[in-house]
């Protein structure tokens, strides 16, 4: 099995998520670098946290419009799961590859710690690791993470059941102190209408070992590599 | 030819930085202030001498990079 994590200048959480590739899928992912229109045949494609371009304006736009990501798109529409890490969360709203925006946080203040997610369902390659409704603890660290879209795009959201993730606090219930950056209806990471693109905001390959503070971010690679086995 | 574009947030979408602007004219003391929304504004220096085909160009700068059209509306200027 291959992965692919797209590399941008100003991307930097791209080694965090090769050790997590590494350890769930046994081989190391192929590093792509924005300028190449080339990618290889690979089963899995990660656009990694960071700060793009700089975040130039807009948090991913410039990301978005990288020479690789027609082809991201391209595989994306063939049904090559990808998986869009912060800023790869944010790259893949400005490509239209997931619906909605990501805003600056709702208290105007980077923010970096633990959060509580809730599973919104198990039933996706990228979830297939976890329990439906189960709650995990991973780290968010971020500027622009507060999800928007229309209240019309939300319920198509819901209705389908492409509500990946939302934040929660420990009992694994919604509120607004459970909320790190203002998100609309606590969303924290949305698919795609074939489940097969997945965003979030939170980092789960920064909890997949002991030294992390936590390893709940190893059921979504752990599933992901069972699933595409 | 020049193109002077206005970035704004669409109504109803939250803007803490506005907000935040709002709360600290209100602590300078200035009265009556209601309120306040941030944009962004662009400048483009455009090779072009034709205002109609200046207009559609930008338009379609806007739709696909400068403004995201999920939050964002855009007003363009053309100047000569």
């Amino acid at each position: 099995m291959r992965t692919a994590i797209i590399v941008f200048p100003g991307s930097n959480r791209e080694r965090d998520m090769v050790m997590a590739l590494r350890r769930s899928f046994g081989s190391d992912p192929v590093m792509v670098w924005h300028k190449d229109t080339e990618l290889p045949d690979v089963d899995l494609i990660v656009v990694p946290g960071g700060f793009s371009y700089g975040d130039y304006l807009r948090a991913g736009a410039m990301g978005a419009h990288s020479p690789v990501m027609r082809t991201v798109k391209e595989r994306a529409d063939k049904g090559v799961p990808v998986l869009g890490v912060c800023n790869g969360f944010q790259i893949l709203t400005e490509a239209g590859l997931l619906p909605g925006a990501l805003m600056r946080n709702a208290g105007l203040k980077f923010v970096c710690k633990n959060v509580h997610l809730r599973v919104e369902t198990a039933q996706s390659v990228f979830t297939s690791g976890y329990a439906d409704g189960q709650t995990i603890a991973v780290p968010v660290a971020h500027n622009d993470g507060n999800y928007f879209a229309d209240d019309t795009t939300l319920d198509r959201l819901e209705d389908r059941g492409l509500v990946a993730f939302r934040y929660v606090d420990e009992t694994g219930s919604e509120s607004d102190a459970a909320n790190p950056n203002g998100s609309r209806r606590n969303i924290a990471g949305i698919f795609n209408d074939t489940k097969t693109v997945l965003g979030l905001m939170p980092h789960p390959e920064d909890a997949i070992d002991p030294l992390h503070g936590g390893t709940d971010g190893r059921g979504l690679f752990d599933g992901l590599a069972r699933a595409l086995a | 030819m020049k193109a002077i574009v206005h970035v704004t947030l669409k109504p109803g979408v939250l803007d803490p930085q506005g907000k935040a602007i709002g709360h600290a004219l209100d602590t300078l003391g200035f009265s009556g202030v209601g309120e306040v929304r941030q944009g962004k504004v662009i400048e483009i220096d455009l090779d072009e001498a034709d205002a109609g085909k200046a207009q559609a160009t930008v338009k379609s700068m806007c739709e696909k990079l400068l403004a995201n059209t999920v939050i964002e509306n855009y007003a363009i200027r053309i100047e000569a």
